[in-house]
């Protein structure tokens, strides 16, 4: 999608239209690893190890990886609420991590989060009335109480709560209520993007379903642009139009998701496809199981970070980091099986 | 009562929940926890005695009654002038005890609320800022935590000079330690919670996060700490005071009486029995009122 002359174009304004909302390239997170008395860093966990994304306007951009990957560094990075060690972040053509603190909490109106632990990330001493108000008086949206009032009621209809129910606490809420909860939340101060971290990993399958439709409605009704995250590659299939396969803090395939669906071309991305299970007892399967741990990512092997794990392994694995390349239109991996 | 209604999404949603008025906090509060009550009314009684001590005393605590000691010269079992009792100088115990409420109360409020002051302060600051201002702080707490309270209590009142003001300065200097550990913990572990994280993703200001979020979060364990620490520093007032250090004679604090009571104790037990039963149910009020707070603060157990 968008290389990097289109990104360069686009800083001009007549090529805004172009654009995508958001581009991110290179993006690292390095965590220092300290030790001892006085704190010395010994050295580094590379959570997020390079990461070039970009999403439109009214896309779904779906991020999978297995635990540890780098998948949520990626994106509370995104919206620095983990700072970045390096790498670009162009949300509408303007690099977010050269913005003063004023000037980004402005822009945080456009770009919000869900996170994954529906229990976790509502403040249990306030009521969901004051929960959803909340954004409105940080970005002083409403002058009265009255219109935030009824704003709020509204978002509760909007992601299909009884606005009956404003006044009770999150506890008296179920996991998937509290969820719909946090989506009203992001929803208060209208953004453009959202990136929903593991929205429906913490609930049931039941509830599952419900949460992605309602964030499919919300999509078409308001042209929201999501970043969704998630382990479950059968989740991430039906909202996503592009794919991206993490490992070990790099990206290592990115595809529309029917060709990623129909057609891996990273060996990682076959285990993952595999992996998922079919609601068919009799079908016959291939799985392939990956062997090993996922490796410290405070010492990633050298060359290919996937070799010691990889069926297809070759000796150029262990020593070249393989490049990032357009196998097929739009169809990116980093792998020395397609150079 | 519960209806389904179809939404503008066309999610099925069950609403209409039974509105039912709920009983006022407090009322669920004490029938959850009888304790509380109780704990309640030791405190208020204390204060009440404490305050109106001139009012209801029968006679001046500091009087040696000719009649207070017994044809031997020993002390009086209580009687119906004395409804304490006297000790061994023939003063009315009854008044001393009183008085004694003064003291204790006066110690144990103003020591924890300038323990609360600096422990809090330091707890915020260390929690928030982390970093080298946290290590030195931490560390600090530490030395304060490795020696024994009371002996630096003895030697800063030995050195400031006896009385009843540096008594509760050095107890509310010295002893901070403890609530600075707990608001700061509480600060680093409300600082992670996703809900403050979700604040910085509306892009509230860390002024707004600190006073909206953290704050209120901290306020109810620094709540129970202190009315926790009234009644340990109640008892350290008192230990001071048994060792000579406290409140100096012949005023009255219940450590001291305690110390004079001991050495007559086995023929006129009184002089320890109700020194000490009040000290027990001051302190035990303050505890219990201190639980029961700790449980009004959490909105998850009243419902």
């Amino acid at each position: 999608m968008a290389d990097v002359q289109t990104v360069e174009q686009g800083k001009i304004a007549a090529d805004k239209e172009k654009m995508p909302l958001l581009v991110v390239r290179d993006l690292k997170k390095h965590f220092p690893i300290k030790r001892g008395l006085i704190q010395r860093t010994v050295g580094h966990v590379r959570a997020v190890d390079g990461v070039s994304l970009s999403v439109d306007t009214g896309e779904t951009f779906g991020l999978v990886g297995e635990s540890g990957c780098g998948k949520s560094t990626t994106g509370r990075s995104i919206l620095r609420l983990i700072e970045p060690t390096a790498g670009e972040i162009l949300f509408e053509g303007r690099d977010i991590r050269k913005m003063g603190s004023a000037e980004m909490r402005r822009m945080r109106r456009k770009m919000q989060i869900v996170f994954q632990d529906p229990y976790a990330s509502l403040n249990p001493r306030y009521t969901v009335r004051q929960v959803l108000e909340e954004p409105m008086l940080i970005h002083n949206l409403f002058s009265t109480a009255a219109e935030r009032k009824k704003r709020a009621s509204q978002l509760m209809e909007i992601v299909g709560l009884s606005p009956s129910r404003l006044d009770r606490y999150p506890h008296e809420f179920s996991g998937g209520q509290r969820q719909r909860i946090g989506i009203a939340r992001a929803l208060a101060v209208d953004p453009k993007l959202i990136i929903a971290d593991e929205p429906v990993s913490a609930l049931d399958v039941s509830v599952q379903s419900q949460v992605l439709n309602l964030l499919d409605d919300l999509q078409k009704e308001l042209g929201l642009a999501y970043v969704f995250i998630a382990h479950d590659l059968s989740v991430v299939k039906h909202i996503s139009d592009r794919i991206g396969v993490m490992y070990l803090g790099r990206m290592v395939e990115l595809s529309p998701a029917d060709a990623l669906y129909s057609e891996p071309l990273h060996p990682y991305s076959q285990a993952l496809l595999s992996a998922v299970p079919v609601p068919d007892p009799e079908a016959k399967r291939d799985r392939i199981i990956l062997q090993g741990d996922l490796p410290s990512p405070s010492k990633p092997p050298t060359g290919c970070p996937f070799h010691p794990r990889c069926k297809d392994a070759k000796d150029i694995c262990k020593t070249v980091v393989p490049t990032w390349e357009e196998i097929r239109p739009d169809h990116f991996v980093a792998c020395h099986l397609y150079s | 009562m519960a209806t389904v209604m179809e939404t503008q999404n066309g999610i099925k949603q069950t609403l209409a929940y039974p509105q039912k008025k709920p009983a006022p906090r407090v009322w669920r509060l004490l029938k959850a926890y009888p304790l509380v009550f109780l704990g309640g009314i030791l405190v208020l009684g204390l204060i009440f005695v404490a305050v109106f001590a001139p009012q209801l005393q029968h006679f001046n605590p500091n009087q040696q009654f000719q009649n207070g000691l017994s044809a031997m010269g020993g002390p009086l079992p209580p009687n119906s002038t004395f409804v304490f009792g006297t000790d061994d100088l023939g003063r009315d115990i009854f008044s001393r005890v009183l008085f004694g409420a003064r003291v204790s109360l006066e110690v144990g409020v103003f020591s924890s609320i300038i323990s609360l002051f600096i422990g809090t302060s330091l707890g915020i600051i260390s929690g928030y800022f982390g970093k080298f201002v946290d290590t030195v702080i931490m560390r600090l707490t530490d030395i304060m935590l490795a020696f024994p309270l009371i002996l630096f209590v003895v030697a800063l009142v030995a050195s400031l000079g006896q009385s009843i003001t540096n008594l509760f300065i050095a107890i509310g200097v010295l002893g901070w330690a403890v609530t600075a550990r707990v608001v700061r913990a509480q600060v680093l572990s409300v600082k992670e919670y996703e809900y403050v994280q979700a604040a910085k993703a509306l892009g509230a200001s860390n002024w707004r996060i600190l006073t909206k979020i953290i704050f209120p979060n901290i306020i109810p364990p620094v709540i129970v700490l202190t009315t926790l620490s009234i009644g340990n520093n109640m008892l350290l007032e008192s230990t001071l005071s048994y060792l000579g250090i406290g409140v100096a004679p012949p005023n009255a604090s219940w450590g001291n009486m305690l110390a004079e009571g001991q050495q007559v104790f086995q023929y006129a037990p009184w002089l320890l029995y109700y020194p000490g039963l009040a000290l027990l149910l001051a302190v035990l009020g303050f505890n219990l009122l201190g639980d029961g707070l700790r449980e009004a603060f959490n909105p998850r157990r009243v419902r």
